[in-house]
């Protein structure tokens, strides 16, 4: 399956939703129909999970847009969607640093312990050595799942016994990165609420010994996000922004009915590019993100 | 979970309230604000819909606006309309007369299937029962492991496939081994799906046929956008839901998913997780939450908490002691923990009507930190210092300012702050009336 198959086929709920709201639009419409299919357009987007105000934002630059056939609408609103997208930094994941250190971060059941193994299976079949730190002592048997990914990856993983102090896993971790030599290290971390004050200061301090082990690390900080996720996805990239100074994000689970749609007002609102896009259960269903194949899985 | 929406419409509703006259601008004007508010929670768009026309139908009537207190009279209807949402009162997971009582519990990758099931162990071990968790997930890595580890956390046995091939197979025989062994609650913790694999939903119905389970529980994420609705629909058209149970709600998800899916299934929400610790599973009082979304406040649940960590006895042996006048720093600190135990200030405050605007005021100060502050304070003093306050003189409050990390000031505040308490409780309980804490736990 192709790049733009995947995403189009992880999206295609969306386009399903904005496509009736857009096929309202079809031919010519008379000045008194058009708000009524910009309501339905609406409507579509917030069911998309973009949000009441950017759906509208979005709905208002569509209105100024003369031609009010269906396909120039649509065509419209991918541009408008992936101009949104590029005012991001960058969606290439950091290269060069040696090694590369990319923590993952995010609240609960995101799938945070799996993209790690994704992204670990992209390195490997990129022929890098790649190291796992199971930064995730918390959750029972957290370590263990990274293990077997890690067995069937042929990847080792850094471990301690679960409930010890992440941040002397990670320390760990990095000091073995320097000694083996690995290419990349990945660091797992335990999922927590962003409103979990003691939980985030947890994480400020994972990300300050890995930069005393390796200085200059982490290059990459990542938040996973659910695309299931509504409205509170905003919230927690927020806190964990500032709290940690991401630098991207990861959507998971695109393969279900989610939608995804709360990512543009992320990159609206904090300029976080997003890097990777988890688009199924397979190891290599974790493919870089971009803007163009996300616009055109959303709208269609 | 509810305080961001709460806020919103105490903003919103504190316009309407004391006004004397509504025309319909006015309302269709709030409505508007409503609609915002319950889509930023995001509630369904349809579900908001369908919400606001039936309160707009019932506000718009003469009988309403020339009322005179309109404003008060939105508010009742948004009140009411929310709560034929939500249903009536919290309905329990029933024991069927002929155990075991099976419970499945269904859902999607990371919503907390695994975390739920040992809570809901948790919860009925401690309240005599036998359980038996079945870990049929034989899909995530370690996910087997992770339920024995809870299990052995919870003292529930775990039964755990061995042998057995399908998800079916080990369902089965879990509750065939509950039914030899006595067991009164089984629960079957699935594998996470992804709603569109019809493979996996053909696995759930085969393990719904074979051993018909009571109850099928959908666990769902609180933070859930607006395809709560099509997770709902699809779990409960294939599988057939007979409850809900809702995650990961002590975050600042404004809750919006919970209504999409209740409106959609009409099945009710029996429990909400609200933490990380296994005891974290509350049951769910749907009027109770409306009128904490409408910033009415949750004083039944407020007891209901006080109750259950201030024991009858405990306030009988608070009243002696105020009584005899022994109250010491040690009972003042044991006072203390219990507060800790009732939850974080914030949220204690946004149980009380009105309180969610004073919680978000206070939430910068963080009270906590001050009773941390004060324990530090209490466990640098002496046993003796803490029976008999009085002796702690200038230079025993130096050692102790150095020993808790504080400042002299700070032990002084403490020291006059614990004989006002004092002086003002021995009032309370003295002969003409009863003291505030038998006041408290009379009712």
């Amino acid at each position: 399956m192709s790049l733009w198959d995947r995403v189009s086929a992880g999206l295609t709920k969306s386009r399903e939703t904005l496509a009736r709201g857009l096929n309202s639009l079809r031919a010519p419409v008379h000045k008194g129909r058009q708000t009524v299919s910009f309501d339905e357009m609406e409507a579509a987007l917030i069911e998309a999970d973009v949000g009441v105000r950017m759906a509208d934002a979005l709905i208002e630059e569509l209105k100024r847009v003369p031609d009010v056939d269906a396909d120039q609408v649509r065509q419209h609103l991918k541009t408008l969607i992936i101009s949104r997208c590029d005012r991001a930094p960058s969606s290439a994941l950091a290269e060069g640093p040696h090694p590369l250190v990319v923590l993952f971060v995010g609240v609960n059941g995101v799938g945070k312990t799996t993209s790690v193994a994704k992204l670990a299976a992209r390195y490997r079949s990129q022929g890098r050595q790649v190291l796992l730190a199971a930064g995730d002592t918390f959750r029972a048997a957290a370590v263990e799942q990274l293990q077997i990914w890690g067995a069937r990856l042929g990847v080792e993983v850094i471990h301690q016994k679960p409930g010890s102090d992440p941040a002397a896993v990670v320390f760990d971790a990095v000091s073995a990165a320097k000694a083996r030599d690995a290419d990349v290290l990945l660091i797992d971390s335990a999922g927590r609420l962003h409103t979990k004050q003691s939980l985030m200061d947890e994480l400020v301090k994972i990300k300050r010994v890995i930069g005393r082990a390796l200085p200059g690390a982490p290059h990459e900080i990542l938040l996973v996000l659910d695309a299931s996720t509504g409205q509170n996805g905003l919230a927690q990239a927020r806190v964990f922004h500032e709290a940690l100074g991401l630098t991207g994000i990861v959507v998971t689970k695109l393969d279900g009915t989610p939608k995804g749609g709360i990512v543009l007002a992320i990159v609206d609102e904090l300029g976080l590019p997003v890097k990777l896009l988890g688009l199924g259960e397979e190891p290599d269903a974790l493919v870089p993100f971009e803007a163009t194949a996300f616009a055109e899985g959303l709208v269609g | 979970m509810w305080n961001a929406l709460t806020s919103k419409f105490e903003a919103i509703f504190k316009r309407l309230r004391g006004r004397g006259l509504l025309d319909e601008a006015a309302v269709t004007d709030v409505l508007r604000e409503v609609r915002l508010a319950l889509l930023e929670a995001d509630v369904h768009y349809a579900v908001v819909k369908t919400l606001l026309e039936s309160v707009k139908a019932r506000a718009l009537t003469q009988e309403v606006l020339q009322s005179l207190t309109p404003g008060q009279q939105v508010i009742k209807i948004v009140w009411e309309e929310l709560c034929a949402l939500m249903g009536q009162s919290h309905r329990p997971i029933q024991l069927a007369p002929n155990p075991p009582t099976v419970v499945m519990l269904v859902g999607l990758q990371g919503a907390g299937k695994t975390t739920t099931a040992a809570k809901i162990a948790r919860a009925f071990h401690a309240d005599g029962r036998r359980v038996l968790l079945a870990a049929a997930d034989l899909k995530r890595p370690a996910a087997i492991r992770q339920l024995e580890v809870l299990g052995e956390q919870v003292g529930v046995p775990v039964h755990a496939p061995s042998g057995e091939q399908t998800p079916e197979a080990v369902c089965r025989a879990a509750v065939a081994r509950a039914d030899r062994g006595n067991i009164d609650l089984v629960v079957l913790d699935t594998a996470g799906r992804l709603q569109i694999d019809e493979e996996l939903m053909g696995e759930l119905v085969a393990i719904r046929e074979s051993v018909r389970p009571h109850e099928v529980l959908l666990v769902a994420d609180a933070m859930t956008g607006q395809a709560a609705v099509s997770i709902a629909e699809r779990f409960n058209q294939g599988v057939g839901v007979t409850g809900i149970v809702l995650t990961k709600t002590e975050g600042d998800a404004r809750g919006g998913a919970m209504l999409s899916m209740l409106a959609v299934t009409g099945k009710p929400i029996k429990y909400v997780g609200v933490g990380e610790a296994l005891a974290a599973l509350e049951p769910f009082h749907p009027e109770r939450a409306a009128s904490r979304i409408l910033g009415m406040g949750d004083v039944a649940g407020l007891v209901e908490r006080a109750q259950e960590v201030l024991s009858r006895d405990d306030a009988r042996v608070l009243d002696q002691k105020l009584r005899s006048d022994s109250f010491t720093l040690d009972d003042f600190g044991a006072q203390l923990q219990q507060v800790k135990k009732l939850g974080s200030f914030s949220d204690l405050l946004g149980m009380i009507p009105g309180g969610a605007k004073l919680a978000e005021r206070v939430a910068d100060k963080s009270p906590e930190r001050d009773l941390v502050r004060i324990e530090a304070m209490l466990s640098s003093m002496t046993p003796r210092e803490r029976r008999s306050p009085e002796v702690i003189n200038g230079s025993r409050r130096k050692r102790i300012a150095r020993g808790s990390g504080t400042t002299v000031q700070e032990i002084n505040q403490l020291l006059k702050q614990f004989a006002q308490a004092k002086k003002m409780m021995k009032t309370l309980s003295g002969p003409r009336g009863r003291s505030l804490a038998a006041r408290l736990f009379s009712a």
